[in-house]
């Protein structure tokens, strides 16, 4: 079982290099998106620094679902997923294979690349910490929703509409709480309840979303 | 309920857009013995091939394996199967060998080494090659190699032979006569006019 994780896992990741192009459009999208924040707005620091964390999260929220198709549009399409289903293996733990290599090409690079955003948009230094906290307790979050969502449109033909009116009310508390937490700390207040309902929304998800993904796959394959 | 049967269907129904495809199918296969499903296009082979994986649910009746019900053993009947569907499952990105690597690694692998398998169904040379530089009969070889890679008793294939030369559709013909040998079943689809070994079970749908 370990084996078929660790292979599903790399073979994502290795399509993930050979289709470069197709993932760094959300990457592309969210730095784009926080880069014309200042130009539309004017360089005035105090707006900029007010607005950063929640122009940040935002973005990043957009740039999951942007990405989320991806996670089994080409399985559904070429009928690795009917392979992925007549597994011998839980399906649960092949789709959180899945999830993680959706993370690791989605959601990783976005962290990587908000240190960088946030000097640009002139956030306080001692709220970056806080800032790469959440992102890295949130996005996965999105990834796990998501793949949720995709698993049940899948099987439609135009499926983006219905997924985004799908996942993105279960996205707004993530981006409550994750936007909060860094306000707070520009603010030095104490951010230890935003950060544990991120960490427990976490939990949940990574509990719970697998077996959700796999019986929603299983309906959009039959 | 005779004991011997493997793979077995009660009352077997399926319907598709308010069109009864098929009903009341009772099946019984017997280790050995292959199922060859016929009919028109359209008359719902894929439905029952893909009701008989337990992708698709059956609109009425039950399928046994053993005597059980496959609802209920779920991974216990998937890891028994071996399905080559419509679509190859391969990753036209990766080499042929990543790709039966994977596909080993999704079920109770055989002792056979890939190179071997690959060998076997004439893609040695080919194992570094990406998918996509292959031909569509090359493709579909490769998706049957899977058989060769998991151990099933169970093997469901539909239109294995599309896009296949007649030197390699005897070469797969060998094949299922070694899996009927060896005890196993074999329910399958084709429009070609082969010479199917051992124990076939004809079935025509759509009448």
């Amino acid at each position: 079982m370990l084996q078929a994780f660790v292979f599903l896992l790399r073979r994502d990741l290795l399509l993930a290099v050979r289709n470069r192009a197709e993932y760094m459009m959300p990457l592309l999208f969210f730095v784009l998106v926080i880069t014309l924040f200042p130009l539309a707005l004017g360089a005035v620091p105090e707006l900029l620094e007010r607005i950063a964390p929640g122009v940040i999260w935002v973005a990043a929220l957009l740039a999951a679902l942007l990405s989320l198709n991806s996670v089994f549009r080409s399985d559904f399409d070429d009928g690795s997923l009917e392979q992925i289903l007549l597994s011998a293996h839980p399906v649960s733990v092949l789709v959180l294979a899945k999830v993680l290599a959706h993370w690791l090409v989605t959601g990783l690079p976005l962290l990587l690349m908000t240190p960088l955003l946030a000097q640009m948009l002139g956030l306080p230094a001692q709220a970056l910490p806080m800032l790469l906290l959440t992102i890295f307790l949130g996005t996965p979050i999105l990834s796990l929703i998501g793949a949720i969502g995709v698993a049940l449109t899948v099987g439609l033909r135009k499926g983006g509409i219905i997924l985004s009116i799908l996942v993105l009310p279960l996205y707004v508390p993530v981006l409550i709480f994750a936007a909060s937490a860094v306000e707070n700390s520009v603010m030095g207040f104490d951010v230890s309840a935003q950060l544990y309902m991120l960490l427990a929304f976490l939990l949940l998800s990574l509990s719970l979303s697998p077996w959700a993904t796999a019986a929603a796959l299983r309906m959009s394959a039959s | 309920m005779p004991p011997s049967a493997l793979l077995e269907t009660r009352d077997l129904g399926c319907i598709r857009n308010d069109r009864h495809l098929f009903e009341d199918l009772s099946i019984n296969l017997e280790p050995g013995q292959m199922l060859l499903v016929e009919g028109p296009n359209g008359c719902g082979k894929t439905s029952l091939l893909r009701i008989l994986t337990g992708l698709r649910l059956a609109d009425s009746g039950d399928v046994l394996w053993k005597g059980q019900s496959i609802d209920g053993l779920a991974g216990d009947y998937y890891e028994q199967v071996n399905y080559v569907g419509h679509h190859d499952g391969v990753k036209l990105e990766l080499s042929c060998l990543d790709n039966l690597r994977l596909a080993r690694a999704m079920g109770i692998p055989t002792d056979c080494d890939l190179d071997r398998i690959l060998e076997q169904v004439n893609l040695y040379a080919e194992g570094e090659t990406e998918v996509a530089n292959l031909s569509a009969g090359q493709r579909r070889r490769l998706a049957l190699a899977r058989l060769l890679a998991r151990d099933a008793l169970l093997w469901i294939l539909d239109e294995p032979f599309t896009a296949l030369d007649r030197d390699s559709m005897g070469l797969f013909t060998e094949l299922f006569e070694q899996h009927l040998q060896a005890g196993g079943v074999i329910v399958m689809t084709s429009h070609h006019e082969v010479t199917l070994p051992g124990n076939v079970v004809p079935l025509r749908l759509g009448q």
